[in-house]
């Protein structure tokens, strides 16, 4: 799920729960997700790695 | 009487050794200022004096027998009240009910074991859950140098047991600098051993693989004090001295952003220092360090939400507003991005291990900021607003990702008069090695001055 639709998502359910209060936080969290997601080359996901290296093959 | 009393643990086992001071006697020290200071400090929630000092006069009687164990005997200790402490409620400094301790945590066991007397449960932030001590159902806990100033958190009442000689060592829990932050806002000595090193068995948990137990006391001779008795309940480990020049790295650049001009220079000052006595101390770099919060947030909050999920469900309206919205945001979080934060975990791992190669430590910041105001939300720092929560937490938190031992010790107070703190960080798995390199240069850290936290008897 993209990051829009996460926070749409929990927003909604935090006003369904009465907890509008948690929406601004959510925002804060959305960035946070979004800064992490962003950093999946940095911290080398395997899905990204190098395609010079020649992948293990899936039995 | 109380004026006399030794304010080190190692300057009273000493005494306590030499029979020239009694357990008993120390005892009723650290309970009369506990009955004169605690309306006012919250530092503890529960006091446990009837069994404290039945304890002490076992002790006593002990030593009096020659039968003296070691450095922890017959010394008052506290524990942090989401630790388990037999036929004491564990309350995690919450309204919501709290269970009852049928047996002592296998860290207070073996305080006991060493000969340890337990004197009570401190006050904190509400499950841990926050750094600033305001939220607890048992008073927030202010500072003892501006009581308008939080002690730090969440083990804001360890450490002012410690700073208003209350007990002579406090054990604190430590998920993103809990015992750190507070160490340093109040001027005093806090260990973060290695991850796993002390057993959390018994201890409310805020985020299982981010917790860590450790002590909390004036100096680093008495952390390693401690942290031997909780780790085998022995008093004597092995601690090999520092080497004569130390190898320190000071790492940057995320450590040292952000940083409130009063740490700036208690940086620069423990530098030089340490450069003056002939230890080398060298820039470094830990890679990726800027992606720490992101990683933090995304671990330490679905594993709270995880344990809080059926206390939420029976006790919602108990917790403290603040503390129960955290626990709901990490309802939300996807378990993509917990995975996500866990690989990225093991990178960051690495990234401290590789800085930490050909170095004894790495020196770093423990607070950014002094303690803020109660009231303070936001902070100015190097000409920007700062969240408060986001700057308390900043410089600790990657320690408890990658598991590393680390230390917060006194270093000196600002022009404002409230204490600055900064952190020694050593190799996984060498606990010992990174107390001995605090031991031998925790007075160039501190400026010169030893610990700042107290000053009262």
């Amino acid at each position: 799920m993209d990051v829009h639709r996460w926070l749409a998502s929990a927003c909604a359910d935090a006003d369904a729960r009465g907890l509008p209060a948690l929406k601004p936080l959510l925002e804060t969290l959305a960035r946070s997700t979004e800064a992490l997601r962003r950093a999946d080359a940095a911290f080398r996901h395997p899905a990204l790695a190098d395609e010079s290296e020649p992948r293990e093959k899936q039995p | 009487m109380t004026q006399t009393l030794p304010t080190s643990l190692t300057a009273a086992a000493a005494l306590l050794e030499r029979r020239q001071i009694s357990p008993v006697e120390l005892v009723r020290g650290c309970l009369e200022r506990i009955e004169a200071k605690n309306a006012e400090a919250n530092a503890f929630i529960t006091v446990m004096a009837d069994s404290a000092r039945a304890d002490a006069a076992r002790a006593e009687a002990e030593i009096a027998h020659g039968r003296y164990l070691g450095p922890l005997h017959g010394i008052p200790v506290s524990i942090k009240d989401l630790i388990d402490v037999a036929g004491t409620p564990t309350t995690a400094g919450s309204a919501v009910p709290a269970r009852t301790a049928r047996h002592d945590a296998p860290v207070v066991a073996n305080l006991r074991r060493a000969g340890a007397i337990v004197v009570g449960k401190t006050n904190l932030h509400e499950f841990a859950f926050g750094t600033t001590s305001d939220e607890t159902a048992f008073g927030r806990i202010g500072n003892p140098y501006d009581p308008a100033r939080s002690a730090g958190g969440s083990s804001g009442g360890a450490a002012v047991a410690i700073v208003e000689g209350m007990c002579l060592g406090s054990v604190g829990s430590d998920t993103g600098g809990s015992i750190r932050i507070p160490a340093a806002a109040c001027g005093i000595v806090g260990l973060k051993p290695t991850v796993n090193e002390l057993s959390c068995d018994g201890v409310v948990p805020l985020s299982p693989t981010l917790d860590h137990v450790g002590p909390m006391t004036r100096t680093a001779a008495d952390a390693a004090a401690m942290f031997f008795a909780m780790i085998q309940g022995q008093n004597r480990g092995t601690i090999e001295p520092a080497p004569a020049q130390l190898r320190i790295g000071v790492p940057g650049p995320y450590f040292l952003e952000k940083l409130e001009r009063g740490v700036r220079e208690a940086l620069a000052r423990a530098r030089g220092a340490l450069e003056a006595a002939r230890h080398r101390v060298e820039d470094v770099a830990i890679a990726l360090a800027e992606h720490t919060p992101d990683v933090y947030l995304h671990i330490s909050l679905p594993e709270a939400a995880w344990y809080h999920a059926p206390l939420l469900a029976q006790h919602a309206e108990a917790y403290s507003p603040g503390v129960r919205l955290r626990i709901e945001m990490g309802r939300t979080i996807l378990a993509e991005d917990y995975v996500r934060a866990m690989h990225a975990r093991t990178l960051l791992r690495a990234s401290v291990d590789h800085a930490l190669e050909g170095f004894d430590a790495l020196l770093v910041p423990a607070l950014a900021i002094p303690a803020p105001r109660f009231d303070e939300r936001v902070v100015q720092v190097d000409g920007a607003a700062e969240p408060v929560r986001g700057m308390m937490l900043r410089l600790t938190q990657l320690f408890n990702i990658t598991g590393h031992p680390a230390i917060a010790l006194p270093a000196g107070r600002g022009e404002d008069g409230l204490p600055r703190g900064l952190q020694l960080v050593g190799h996984r798995g060498a606990t010992a090695r990174l107390l001995a390199v605090a031991m031998a240069c925790e007075h160039q850290i501190a400026g010169g001055a030893g610990s700042v936290g107290g000053g009262t008897g």
